[in-house]
């Protein structure tokens, strides 16, 4: 079964064409992992399909439903099935650890507050948080941070789980604790889109790979072909660039 | 020295008092309406000038005009403008009532610059971060936007207040009877002005230096976390 179908996208910033006739399927279940330089639209792909990002032309479905990224009730349904963790965190800065991850699947999903703090509460310690419930995110070192980012976007018990660069602002030392703790979710069959620029991890995690360059789709393949074997000279050149 | 001894006992009449404390209570109500209109109109219209939805474009544009004039024009201005088009339009002749909407405009003009450059403050990181979790614009500004710009918009909200108390002696240039204007009429009377205006000087202390205090206790409280 597809889980996200992306067709003929194109999407601008301003003038800028920044997602050119992007079109894209995934599988339920499956990872895949988007590779590029800066600029290619990488994250824009993945903002698209939160709609912080309105495409001026094509379709996406999401489990099966063309999303109207327009129509209020769409865009509840298409934010309501993915989550995202951002480069940034974007952890909210005037609320407790517990509080980020309790805040929006309490009161948004109106779900009962007991049972989601027991849940928050089970993944920061999946993400080895439990001992910083109170603490505020200015308190918190990037690594923990982003994990507590992590957290608060499992919480929402998305289908979907977009996660947007989310070592690249974080020192060498703390990419493995955050690395870790998405191989940990990548055995949960939760479908999973990343934006990633750690090639490593993103070979060994992978089903597929996207590569992108300039807005557009280049390559989409399986770990394998992008990095052993690459067919199409553009990706050759960039892997052997990234690799080397 | 001795002429202030002398006048105090006179000074310090029944009638005069209570002449001065009705006047206190016109600057105390034309400030404190000022503000409180001013803090939830401004509020709103920060609010609405934030949005991004097409069909309040046109309000949008209303309330960057209102505003930007009226921060532009002097106090007298205003008050003096206001008061002409009530003599036209005849709604009434109250020249407290005329005061009142003045103040009002002006501080609604003042807060909603200041609420506004508070909400900029705080990183679009945050609405993105909301956004994508189905937080609607009102959850929005209420649950992660407002407790963050609060530490921003307070300490210019509140100097402007105190400010404001100051600016409502204008009041007194088309007749209103205020601190400042009772102070004139008593030194017209023949009492010292040292004697006069110190009390309008103490009066007015009294008046702003409580708001200064809530001002700090809610800086404390909301602006930390």
């Amino acid at each position: 079964m597809q889980q996200i179908k992306i067709s003929d996208i194109n999407a601008y910033y301003d003038d800028y064409h920044v997602l050119k006739n992007v079109s894209l399927s995934i599988d339920k279940g499956h990872i895949v992992s988007i590779i590029g330089p800066s600029g290619s639209g990488k994250s824009s792909l993945l903002k698209l399909l939160v709609g912080l990002l309105l495409p001026e032309s094509g379709t996406i479905s999401i489990s099966n439903k063309i999303i109207n990224y327009t129509n209020k009730d769409h865009l509840y349904y298409a934010r309501n099935k993915t989550a995202i963790v951002f480069q940034q965190y974007n952890l909210f800065q005037n609320m407790n650890v517990l509080k980020n991850v309790c805040i929006a699947p309490h009161k948004i999903q109106k779900r009962k507050k007991e049972e989601v703090e027991e849940q928050a509460i089970k993944l920061l310690d999946k993400v080895g948080l439990k001992n910083k419930l109170n603490s505020y995110p200015e308190e918190l070192s990037g690594g923990q941070q982003q994990r507590v980012a992590i957290a608060r976007a499992l919480c929402l018990n998305p289908e979907i789980l977009l996660l947007d660069e989310i070592t690249s602002a974080l020192d060498p030392e703390l990419v493995k604790e955050v690395l870790d703790t998405i191989r940990v979710l990548a055995n949960d069959g939760m479908t999973m889109l990343i934006v990633s620029h750690e090639m490593v991890f993103v070979k060994e995690v992978s089903n597929k790979v996207v590569f992108m360059d300039e807005g557009a789709i280049v390559d989409y393949n399986t770990p394998h072909n992008i990095f052993e074997s690459p067919k199409h000279e553009r990706t050759a050149e960039f892997v052997s660039t990234i690799l080397r | 020295m001795d002429r202030l001894i002398q006048e105090l006992p006179s000074f310090l009449s029944i009638w005069n008092i209570i002449f001065l404390l009705k006047a206190m209570g016109v600057t105390f109500l034309l400030s404190l309406i000022g503000c409180l209109v001013g803090f939830s109109l401004g509020t709103l219209l920060a609010v609405f000038r934030k949005t991004k939805s097409a069909f309040l474009i046109p309000l949008r544009i209303l309330i960057v005009i209102y505003t930007e004039i009226f921060r532009r024009i002097p106090f007298l201005v205003s008050l003096l403008l206001i008061f002409y088009i009530f003599q036209i339009v005849k709604i009434t002749d109250s020249l407290f009532i005329i005061a009142i909407v003045t103040v009002c405009l002006i501080a609604t003009a003042f807060i909603s610059e200041i609420v506004r450059s508070g909400l900029e403050s705080v990183n679009q990181t945050q609405w993105d971060a909301a956004k994508a979790m189905n937080f609607s614009y009102y959850e929005t500004l209420k649950e992660v936007i407002f407790p963050q710009a609060w530490k921003v918009i307070f300490p210019p909200a509140f100097s402007f207040f105190i400010l404001f108390i100051k600016d409502t002696a204008l009041a007194s240039q088309i007749g209103v009877m205020e601190l400042t204007f009772a102070g004139k009429v008593l030194n017209n009377k023949g009492f010292s002005p040292i004697l006069v205006f110190g009390t309008i000087l103490i009066l007015y202390f009294i008046l702003s230096f409580p708001l200064d205090r809530f001002g700090k206790y809610m800086e404390r409280k909301y602006a930390t976390n």
